[in-house]
């Protein structure tokens, strides 16, 4: 029993912040730093950053490209980008088709996709979610229908996150009606170019286009498109839930933000004292504070469980459900610090090129917004609902 | 990183398992709650043979040098098996103190005769006005020619009516809340001017009020420095708690385990009562927060070996009031899955809640660590450079699709 990191690993921490410290862009850190919203450009830059070292795709096998680094690892160069506030690596095409692929796809998949994910060329999307299949998944209805070589697509996905940028879909598409909901599923690849798809935005209730609406009229996808057999897209689409979850836990960017929050509280003012020392308030850091020491804890166990080559299992859930709590309390808390000063809502405020006047603090122009976005976090991943019927019925045998 | 036990660690926890299992039946322990003493001195000598009541001892004083991560495995079993001997008293509270400030003499004295089991002792610090506090000490000592004369009061000693010896905290200098000028010494329990009040606690333990009269000790009777006590007091608790966080996470994994067995067999319209998602998702919120009390104990029982005072208490108080929210919440889930049956005397369900619903008043609660753990928040950050500020930026989190 040791909750130390070793020497090596110490060093390795050091590597990754030093190569952070000098390649990350000083104008992607501010818009981060500032709450701004980030472009296409500036995630895709950073891709492009972390691609040229090679450490894009940490959890890939060596040969296609990934670093050959251990759960640990993996685990602290998450720690040190959250703790440096870089831009996220889109998940879709590194975390989550890429997966699939190199599990399920052919050889030319692989050769033709993994490349143009590792170097940001392709960018992806996923189309999982329907208006009428949310957690209940297996009920989708987006059709396609065998036509010669082709399958001919027709429906609508939704939630597509960042579709207005994507090139790319990933799509659990119906092919057969015979059997339970499971089993006529297929999972295709399709090039957001194909005529006949529509993305349509979504606003969310921060103001901000993130999610889209994703129309498919008689849209042509070629048959060698198809990820593995038809009909058996739910068993590889399981699979990507499963990666889904790694690293769901998020330790490292609530990490980020709990010191950020204290900090807010140190600087704003009650009763002309600092705010954090106001007991009622500083005890609710502390709690969130306590939840996310234990979080930490539990997801190095799994990590640990990992590394030992231990599947994680269903204890993925228990870090999502702890973890979207933490990062939405985090959320509230900085919304209350800052007081009334959350009340302002000036748009325009968070692109990077506005030359405005603020209004209040600095730092009270995002939380608001960013507490009202991330009550997502408990809804999507499979909402807390769906996680804990998991448990239930994966760890609990219920 | 490693959560592993050594081989001769799960060598420990299955020896406890199986000694639990088959010779400490809550048959068994129902009839030692209501003996004389409370426990049972042939178990005690079990302990003994097994090596526990040597763990935390140096080598040279016949201990095993074992760290609070054995101290955490045998806490953890002895939670699970409701165990009445005073371990904790003995051991963890009274052994550290000796260990930690004894001179050389005073450990030869004591910690071997710990370990074979022959000696048991009290940490006799609490009283009546102190709450939770520890440098709250009215007791007096007055150097008295060669020796030390001691009068005062002190509540709720964990096993004082049966301790050979009891370590008594003493003020030898400054006002009641100073937190220099505490001393402790070694006071037999027969020593006259000494009484002893023993009653059994609402979990089935046993406690006592004890009065110090005019009590005449030696000077081979101080333990550590004179006025200096207050750190190794604070050392001692500190580890009591780690011991109680790891026997608290033992109950709760037992109370989990029973509950979820009780859902899969109660039976209500026609159907075992695990079937209704109300009681499965109160099922799986008691999973995590199972889960994440074993890991503040962890937390707890690593941390509370520091060298480093502040990083301790900082930890030991996180996982106190951590694993108190957990237990109160376990606790009482559990009774209300179990129904009807869960408000018996007759189920093992109502005794690890009420061992459980103790050990959150014992060595502060809830409130008292949450608010040790608030109070370092007012601790100037680590590092007086601009934090980085992280994750509010950008409007891009992860998603759906």
């Amino acid at each position: 029993m040791d909750l130390n990191f070793t020497a090596e690993e110490q060093a390795f921490r050091r590597e990754v912040r030093l190569f952070i410290d000098a390649n990350f862009p000083a104008d992607i850190r501010d818009k981060m730093r500032g709450g701004k919203r980030l472009g296409k450009d500036d995630i895709l830059r950073w891709h492009k950053i972390l691609h040229k070292k090679g450490w894009v795709a940490p959890e890939w096998p060596v040969q296609f490209g990934g670093t050959g680094w251990n759960p640990v690892q993996r685990h602290i160069f998450d720690e040190e980008c959250a703790d440096a506030g870089t831009p996220i690596i889109i998940p879709f095409g590194v975390r989550m088709v890429a997966p699939v692929i190199m599990a399920f796809g052919s050889p030319e998949q692989q050769s033709y996709y993994l490349p143009k994910i590792l170097s940001g060329e392709h960018w992806w999307c996923q189309g999982y979610s329907e208006p009428g299949a949310g957690s209940d998944l297996a009920s989708l209805k987006t059709r396609a229908e065998r036509q010669d070589d082709h399958y001919i697509v027709n429906g609508q996905k939704t939630w597509t996150t960042l579709g207005h940028y994507a090139d790319w879909i990933f799509c659990l598409v119906r092919t057969g009606t015979q059997g339970r909901p499971q089993e006529g599923i297929s999972f295709l690849l399709i090039d957001m170019k194909t005529p006949g798809i529509t993305v349509r935005p979504i606003i969310t209730l921060d103001g901000e286009h993130e999610v889209n609406e994703t129309w498919f009229d008689n849209v042509k996808v070629p048959i060698e498109n198809r990820i593995g057999e038809e009909n058996k897209g739910w068993t590889y689409a399981k699979f990507l839930l499963g990666h889904e979850r790694t690293g769901i836990a998020g330790v490292g960017r609530s990490k980020a933000a709990l010191k950020r929050l204290k900090r807010i509280a140190r600087q704003e003012t009650a009763n002309g004292r600092p705010l954090i020392e106001d007991q009622r308030f500083r005890d609710k850091i502390a709690q969130v504070e306590l939840d996310l020491m234990a979080l930490e804890i539990t997801n190095l166990r799994v990590i640990s469980a990992e590394k030992e080559k231990r599947a994680p299992g269903p204890e993925a859930s228990i870090l999502k459900i702890k973890g979207s709590e933490i990062q939405q309390m985090l959320s509230e808390l900085a919304m209350q610090a800052v007081g009334h000063y959350g009340l302002p809502y000036l748009h325009d405020a968070m692109d990077a090129n506005w030359k405005g006047a603020p209004v209040g603090p600095d730092y009270s122009a995002p939380v608001t917004g960013h507490y009202f976005n991330l009550r997502k976090t408990t809804i999507y991943g499979g909402s807390n609902e769906i996680q804990k019927n998991i448990i239930s019925q994966m760890i609990l045998g219920l | 990183m490693d959560f592993n036990f050594t081989e001769e660690q799960t060598v420990l926890q299955d020896t406890l398992k199986r000694f639990i299992d088959r010779d400490y039946s809550f048959q068994k322990r129902r009839e030692l709650v209501r003996s004389p003493e409370g426990f049972s001195r042939d178990v005690w000598r079990q302990f003994a043979e097994f090596g526990v009541l040597a763990l935390p001892f140096p080598e040279e004083y016949g201990g095993l040098n074992g760290s609070a991560v054995d101290t955490l495995i045998v806490m953890e079993a002895f939670g699970r098996g409701l165990v009445l001997e005073p371990y904790v008293a003995t051991v963890v509270l009274g052994g550290s103190v000796v260990r930690d400030a004894g001179n050389a003499a005073q450990k030869q004295a004591l910690l071997p005769a710990i370990g074979a089991g022959e000696l048991m002792l009290a940490l006799a610090h609490y009283e009546p006005n102190t709450r939770y506090e520890l440098n709250h000490v009215a007791t007096t000592a007055k150097s008295d020619g060669g020796g030390w004369t001691l009068d005062g009061a002190k509540s709720v000693v964990l096993h004082g009516a049966t301790a050979d010896k009891l370590i008594v905290s003493a003020r030898t200098s400054g006002g009641t809340r100073d937190n220099n000028g505490i001393s402790l010494f070694v006071v037999d329990r027969k020593a006259s001017g000494v009484s002893v009040r023993g009653y059994p606690t609402q979990d089935g333990q046993r406690a006592a009020e004890i009065t110090l009269k005019g009590v005449r000790v030696g000077a081979d009777a101080l333990i550590g420095a004179k006025d200096q006590a207050l750190p190794v007091i604070e050392r001692a608790i500190d580890y009591g708690i780690a011991a109680l966080c790891a026997e608290a996470v033992g109950l709760i994994s037992a109370l989990n385990e029973a509950t979820l067995e009780y859902l899969k067999t109660r039976k209500q319209f026609g159907v075992a009562i695990g079937k209704f998602q109300a009681l499965q998702h109160r099922m799986a919120d008691m999973t995590v927060a199972a889960q994440q009390a074993h890991s503040m104990m962890y937390l707890a029982c690593v941390k509370v070996d520091s060298t480093d005072a502040s990083e301790r208490r900082r930890a030991v108080s996180a996982a106190k009031a951590y694993i108190g929210q957990a237990g109160r919440y376990v606790g009482q889930q559990a009774i209300q899955l179990h129904g009807g049956m869960g408000v018996t005397d007759e189920l093992i369900v109502s005794h690890w809640f009420k061992r459980l619903t103790l050990i959150n008043t014992t060595f502060g609660d809830v409130d008292h660590h949450l608010g040790k753990f608030s109070d370092t928040l007012l601790d100037a950050p680590a590092s007086q450079s601009v934090p980085r500020l992280a994750t509010e930026g950008g409007k891009v989190h992860g998603g759906v699709g």
